[in-house]
């Protein structure tokens, strides 16, 4: 053959190395092979206007993700190896871990199996290898966070069962509802959720905070896998804004959907991150930045950039933003006052935030600490040197949609709680706000089907009826080892210990009874 | 002489995770234990797919195949995802190095221009192959539950993509990177009638909706007589035919094809034996597809070894599955 032909570019070369190799079937139809790409009503015309988000040939992948593999788990063993569990800057630190653990990891296997479904969903094939290739990075994070996380478990309680607790734990209906939430969705809507929503818009204020949380907490296994994980998540943002782009460019049909799908992953996103918020603020011994800064900068700032670079697609800002961007001065606070009194029937322990912490919350969040949380937190603090540790013995509304207990306030009203209900084929159902209660009556047959924790012991479906039995059977919760308050328990003395310090005489086990 | 440093021993108060130490007792488990069991949500889905209200998330019945516990399927290559691209990075490193010296020499630019022509017609076509490979296994890692199954059908997925690549690539070295060679080859995948059994097959296997069905036909049969017909068969037809410096393009996907028969004979071998209805059932899928396969490589393998290679090949692929109890046609060939 004479080869004085043009040489191929880059860019039209990765194009001949993945979605050249597919073909236009004649044998079947193509609405056979592809039988999940049309009913969500989004309309592709042209996938071949599918821009590559990034041109990575297998050769190259397997190259330069075992170079990072080879460093990563080096640092594992030498982390295991020298007990680097002594280092960190605080055992509280760990329960950040432990919510990672069952909160996040869960979520990046149920990313991997969500990513190789929608992987052979579509009929373009660069879209396809973009998501097969994000499907078997998700499954190496999920991986490597049970080894980065393996010598933790063998030192601190309550990272023993995760996977277990995902499924059934109370709290842990919310990441697990948001993810069964995109996974039953059709493969546009799940990337427009997952890609677009969760990965473009809001990683930072999710992976981040965590992994920063790691570094300022001398835990230097999660923060190797943070920086290892970097690149990955790289691509994955820009797999997120790209799909976003196509889909916009490709009818303007797609856009009311689009918007619609953005308003809820929104939302969806904003209030799993609630989680996030109480773990920067008061769960790090070590505080990285406020949660309030946080969404600031990574929310208000970057979004408000991005949400302007969608409008002339005729795409606006999230519904509810607004009430969004107020909420960053509360919601850290009201959760963490709402695990603090459900500490009994969590894997992790709770605590009151020590004086220059309170002093920490009050400088930066001057207009809302003071006047609605302090007191609230010396009070129970006070409570709790006189022996009467507060535990709630009664179980909590659930919100029908983001399942986060109804603790949520009014914009408006700080001091009155936000609530909404709805009857719905001669049902009421309950809702934390008019966003989750608007994602409800958009599609109410899929939010009429929600395990919602609370329901189901009050039901008897989790082994037991009363919360002692249900938190030790049903969940694996060990009880008085994983559960209750931080101080005095066996992962604060053991803390001690390693420090070479006496166990403290005011933290008796005699006080950690629930009931 | 040895030397002795004090280090600070620190007595653990578990071995490992409650998941693994259930099935394998808490003792210090291995890194493919700790990524690899019992990692999936299981149970209390939240809502049903959109997609398929028939099923649940993560619903073992999307086969037909029963198993009382599917990790008893596990990859006896022990391929955890660091494991497994550390393995692959190997592999590339090897296959880098024969494209680079057949690039350097040019030695697919000085083949004659008829032999040229047989490669991107003959060889350079699997590359849809390929391709559907990596959709067929993509579903079924999307489908299957368990982590020690799905993985191993994501790691076949990317490998075929892989593999896709690397015979792009041959027709890039015959055409100069101008992307010429690939238009011609992909023409013989559309339209010569010595494909179109071929690519039929491969479309038929995209509508499969059983992914155990699925990864039976396209892993265990169809790769069973694809590779090593052209990879042995047919590498050795070109070569006797003075192309035999494209061994070197293809040695990779040798290696490859004998590393996969581990865990294909390792899963095949557990899921026949856990029942007779399940071995029922994979004989029924072998009946129709094996002759299927065989018929659409049949015109290949006239063109090139032979019918009579692929009839060796097939009784090789019969005697192979007559260890998991099943038969195939290929017995009396």
């Amino acid at each position: 053959m004479p080869v004085n032909n043009k040489k191929l570019n880059l860019k039209d070369k990765y194009q001949y190395l993945t979605r050249d190799m597919a073909w236009e079937p004649s044998y079947q139809k193509k609405e056979d092979i592809f039988p999940n790409e049309s009913f969500e009503g989004i309309k592709i015309t042209d996938w071949s206007q599918w821009e590559d988000p990034f041109r990575l040939t297998m050769d190259a992948y397997w190259k330069y993700q075992a170079e990072k593999e080879k460093k990563l788990y080096a640092i594992f063993d030498a982390f295991a190896q020298n007990n680097g569990h002594q280092n960190i800057s605080d055992a509280r630190y760990v329960n950040a871990l432990k919510l990672f653990l069952s909160g996040v990891s869960p979520l990046e296997h149920a990313a991997y199996q969500g990513y190789a479904r929608v992987g052979r969903d579509f009929s373009g094939a660069g879209a396809r290898v973009a998501c097969q290739m994000q499907a078997i990075d998700e499954l190496r994070h999920s991986q490597t966070q049970q080894h980065a996380m393996s010598h933790y478990n063998k030192h601190f309680n309550g990272l023993h069962d995760a996977a277990h607790m995902h499924d059934r734990v109370w709290f842990l209906s919310v990441p697990k509802s948001f993810f069964d939430d995109a996974r039953t969705a059709g493969p546009f809507e799940f990337l427009t959720a997952i890609s677009f929503s969760f990965e473009y818009v809001l990683t930072n204020l999710l992976f981040v905070p965590f992994m920063s949380g790691a570094a300022y907490n001398g835990d230097m296994a999660t923060v190797t896998f943070g920086f290892s994980a970097q690149s990955d998540e790289a691509r994955h943002m820009t797999l997120g804004l790209e799909v976003i782009k196509f889909i916009l460019e490709q009818h303007e049909d797609n856009v009311p959907i689009v918007q619609r799908w953005i308003d809820k992953w929104f939302w969806r996103g904003f209030r799993l991150l609630s989680l996030v918020g109480m773990m920067m603020d008061y769960m790090l011994p070590n505080k990285v930045m406020s949660w309030a800064e946080a969404w600031e900068v990574y929310y208000e700032q970057n979004g408000g950039a991005l949400f302007k670079d969608l409008e002339r697609y005729g795409i606006r800002p999230p519904k509810y933003q607004d009430i969004a961007n107020d909420a960053k001065h509360h919601v850290s606070h009201q959760a963490w006052s709402t695990f603090y009194q459900y500490g009994h029937a969590t894997n992790f322990h709770t605590w009151m935030p020590e004086k220059d912490e309170l002093d920490w919350l009050s400088q930066k969040y001057p207009d809302t600490f003071d006047k609605y949380y302090r007191a609230r937190f010396e009070h129970w603090t006070k409570e709790h040197t006189e022996g009467r540790r507060f535990y709630n013995n009664t179980l909590p509304q659930l919100c029908q949609v983001c399942q986060i207990p109804t603790i949520f306030t009014e914009k408006d009203d700080p001091t009155m709680l936000s609530h909404r209900q709805i009857e719905h084929e001669g049902e009421r159902f309950h809702f934390c706000s008019d966003g989750c209660c608007d994602i409800f009556k958009d599609e109410p047959e899929k939010y009429v089907q929600a395990w919602l924790p609370v329901h189901q012991i009050y039901q008897g479906n989790c082994d037991g009826g009363d919360v002692e039995t249900v938190v030790s059977k049903y969940y694996h919760i060990n009880i008085g080892q994983d559960n209750f308050e931080y101080i005095g328990s066996p992962d604060h003395q053991r803390w001690l210990s390693i420090k070479g310090k006496q166990p403290d005489a005011k933290a008796g086990g005699a006080n950690q009874d629930a009931a | 002489m040895t030397i002795e440093i004090k280090t600070n021993s620190v007595e653990p108060i578990r071995q490992t995770f409650g998941h693994i130490a259930r099935r394998f007792g808490d003792k210090p488990a291995s890194r493919y234990q700790e990524a690899s069991y019992d990692l999936e949500a299981k149970t209390n889905f939240h809502y049903r797919p959109l997609w398929d209200s028939e099923h649940g998330l993560n619903d073992p019945t999307r086969t037909a195949i029963r198993m009382e516990d599917w990790y008893a399927v596990t990859d006896p290559r022990q391929f955890y995802y660091g494991a497994y691209v550390g393995n692959r990075a190997k592999m590339q490193e090897a296959a880098e190095t024969s494209f680079g010296f057949c690039e350097k020499r040019n030695l697919l630019g000085r083949l004659p221009e008829e032999m040229q022509t047989l490669l991107l017609r003959l060889l350079v076509p699997l590359r849809h192959v390929e391709l559907g490979a990596n959709m067929n296994n993509s579903k079924v890692a999307g489908d299957v539950p368990a982590t020690t199954v799905s993985q191993l059908h994501i790691y076949q997925a990317m490998d075929r993509l892989g593999i896709g690549q690397y015979l792009s690539r041959i027709a890039l070295m015959i055409d100069g990177s101008s992307g010429k060679g690939l238009d011609e080859s992909k023409g013989y995948w559309m339209d010569d009638a010595l494909w179109q059994p071929m690519r039929k097959l491969v479309e038929d296997s995209l509508v499969v909706q059983d992914w155990f069905e699925l990864t039976l036909l396209q892993n265990v049969l169809m790769d069973g007589l694809l590779y090593p017909l052209v990879y042995e068969k047919v590498d050795q037809w070109l070569g006797e035919n003075g192309a035999e410096d494209v061994s070197m393009l293809t040695e990779f996907m040798r290696d490859w094809y004998k590393e996969s028969l581990r865990w294909t004979n390792a899963m095949m071998k557990v899921v026949a034996g856990e029942s007779e209805a399940n071995l029922a059932l994979l004989q029924s899928w072998v009946d129709d597809w094996e002759p299927r396969i065989y018929d659409a490589l049949k015109p290949l393998a006239q063109a090139t070894s032979g019918v009579d290679a692929l009839d060796d090949i097939r009784a090789q692929l019969a005697t192979r599955l007559n260890k998991f109890g099943l038969h195939s046609q290929g017995v009396s060939a």
